[in-house]
């Protein structure tokens, strides 16, 4: 079943059209890629589903439900998760309280939301941190409070933006790990990557656009071999079948 | 333990105040003070908290003070009654003001606050039926001696203070904060931005309104130039948040009797010690001061107290 279906999808910065015509269906449970060239209007799609910009024409419908327009809280509480590709962490607040603050959205009291929070830090493995403030995490402590907070609202699909940007191998490794695991929990993983480890090895389907527009989709292999993609975005090394 | 130690002797001194120092002056100056400790709370709730800098916080407190005064001359109501009502219509225009202005953000909203104050000092001001305009409004005033109105002035700031305390502490404070951080960041995790900003707002405008009310009915007599005043009131507000500490419970309470010390002890050339042009001065010392706070104690003497401490107090070092 598709858990969400993007139709048509046009948004327009008043001359300048940033996404053209886009469709896509992503399945339930699946992990699903969005490539493309910077400024193909990858983030610009994200920001269209739950609303941060408001759509030109076309239409989102999540678990069968037309959310388009539809206030961006409120497509949260509707079970859409969301990391921003320039990291927002809430800079004075503690970890835990950054955490605590999304799981609000599921839970009442203090109490619940906090122990909520204790358990997404760890299974982010950011439980040592939890009190320091979120200004002084290093990049990769960044990138996991983004998701960290995200799962806190206890999203259905997950949308993630460039969160393997910036990371150490090391750190790579790990990242990879918690999208795995976080696919093992149910959720369904719409991901933007640039980093070929992360995304041909993990996505179960990936779409490719350029420009705004969709030039291939379908599994890694058939997307890396698709001569429009090779040429906008990855290059020789990928088309001669080079191992990722 | 030792945080209520102080609040509890903090507690004995000023319910004993009036009681042992009973000059009129100096009652009144405490009386003042009080009064700001209410104002900036309720604008650091909103600006501190929130995030949501507003430059125009006379409005509220205005239409607190004119329905007070209205209600006594106009409709042959006790100006007490203001203190309610005028919280109430403060917080109604609150909500349209938050209508028109939170749709804009930082440096912008500052300047639409800005406009209201402005707008409603020039209502107040040309509405002559309704508000008497610059001849002002004046009433008979309740109490001889300045106690009774010492003790509802101390109530009320005790109450905001306490409210604020308890608002900060639960979800709402949480989601304040997250506002404030930001605010794409908090709409994306499921907060209600528009509905949380006015929630702060409308606490925030009750209070000022309150305190507005208050002074009506303290001071006996208003025009627009004093109780929309940018300078006295709007501004006063903020030097009260940033030097007490903005973001802190307590730091607005501090930072009231600092800057009303520091106002009465130009006004009156230090006390009569310094010669005359000194009280002038005021506003200059005003601004070496923000310009120093915000230099070296950017969250105010509350919120850098571990700083003072270290520093100019030498408590705590290690030789």
């Amino acid at each position: 079943m598709a858990i969400l279906e993007v139709k048509n999808l046009t948004k327009d910065f008043g001359g300048l059209r940033a996404v053209d015509n886009v469709t896509f269906r992503v399945e339930q449970g699946e992990i699903f890629g969005l490539i493309g060239p910077n400024g193909s209007g990858k983030t610009t799609i994200f920001n269209c589903i739950n609303n941060y910009y408001p759509i030109t024409s076309g239409n989102v419908i999540f678990k069968g439900k037309d959310i388009t327009g539809w206030k961006t809280h409120k497509v949260c509480h509707l079970g859409i998760g969301r990391t921003f590709q320039v990291v927002k962490p809430l800079s004075r607040m503690t970890v835990l309280d950054n955490v605590t603050a999304s799981a609000f959205c599921r839970f009442g009291t203090i109490r619940e939301a906090q122990s909520e929070a204790m358990k997404v830090l760890d299974f982010c493995t950011l439980l040592d941190q939890k009190d320091k403030l979120a200004k002084s995490l290093p990049v990769g402590g960044r990138k996991r409070l983004e998701i960290a907070r995200a799962l806190a609202t206890k999203p259905e699909l997950i949308l993630l933006d460039e969160t393997a940007a910036g990371l150490n191998p090391s750190e790579l490794t790990g990242a990879i790990d918690l999208i795995k695991r976080i696919r093992d929990r149910g959720i369904t993983v719409l991901i933007v990557e640039h980093i070929m480890k992360v995304i041909m090895t993990i996505s179960d389907r990936i779409h490719a656009i350029n420009f705004g527009q969709t030039i291939a989709e379908g599994t890694p292999p058939e997307v890396a071999n698709n001569p429009g993609v090779i040429k906008a975005y990855l290059g020789e090394a990928y088309a001669q079948g080079e191992r990722y | 333990m030792k945080k209520n130690i102080l609040y509890a002797l903090a507690g004995i001194i000023f319910l004993g105040f009036p009681l042992v120092v009973r000059s009129d002056y100096y009652q009144h100056l405490l009386i003042l003070a009080l009064l700001w400790v209410i104002i900036g709370s309720a604008w650091n709730l909103l600006a501190g908290y929130t995030g949501q800098v507003s430059f125009g916080h006379a409005m509220f407190f205005g239409i607190g003070a004119y329905t007070a005064g209205i209600l006594a001359v106009k409709f042959q109501v006790s100006a007490w009654w203001g203190m309610l009502f005028g919280g109430f219509l403060a917080m109604l225009i609150g909500l349209f003001v938050g209508w028109v202005c939170f749709r804009l953000r930082g440096p912008y909203f500052a300047l639409a606050t800005l406009a209201g104050g402005e707008i409603f000092r020039l209502i107040a001001t040309n509405w002559e039926s309704l508000t008497e305009g610059m001849v002002g409004i004046l009433i008979i005033q309740s109490f001889r001696s300045k106690l009774p109105y010492y003790y509802i002035v101390l109530a009320l700031a005790f109450l905001c203070v306490y409210v604020i305390h308890v608002v900060m502490k639960s979800k709402w404070g949480y989601y304040f904060v997250s506002i404030r951080e930001d605010q794409d960041a908090a709409e994306s995790m499921g907060i209600n931005t528009a509905l949380y900003k006015n929630i702060s707002l409308l606490i925030s405008s009750f209070f000022t309104g309150m305190a507005g009310a208050f002074y009506m009915n303290y001071m006996a007599f208003i025009d627009p130039h004093v109780v929309f005043s940018l300078h006295y009131i709007s501004i006063m507000a903020i030097l009260v948040g940033i030097v007490g500490g903005v973001a802190t419970i307590t730091g607005p309470a501090v930072g009231a009797f600092i800057m009303v010390g520091l106002q009465e002890t130009f006004r009156s050339a230090f006390f009569g010690l310094a010669p005359r042009w000194t009280s002038q001065a005021h506003a200059l010392v005003f601004g070496l001061l923000v310009i120093f706070v915000i230099l070296f104690l950017s969250n105010g003497i509350v919120g850098d107290w571990p700083k003072i401490k270290r520093n100019i107090l030498r408590i705590g070092l290690s030789r």
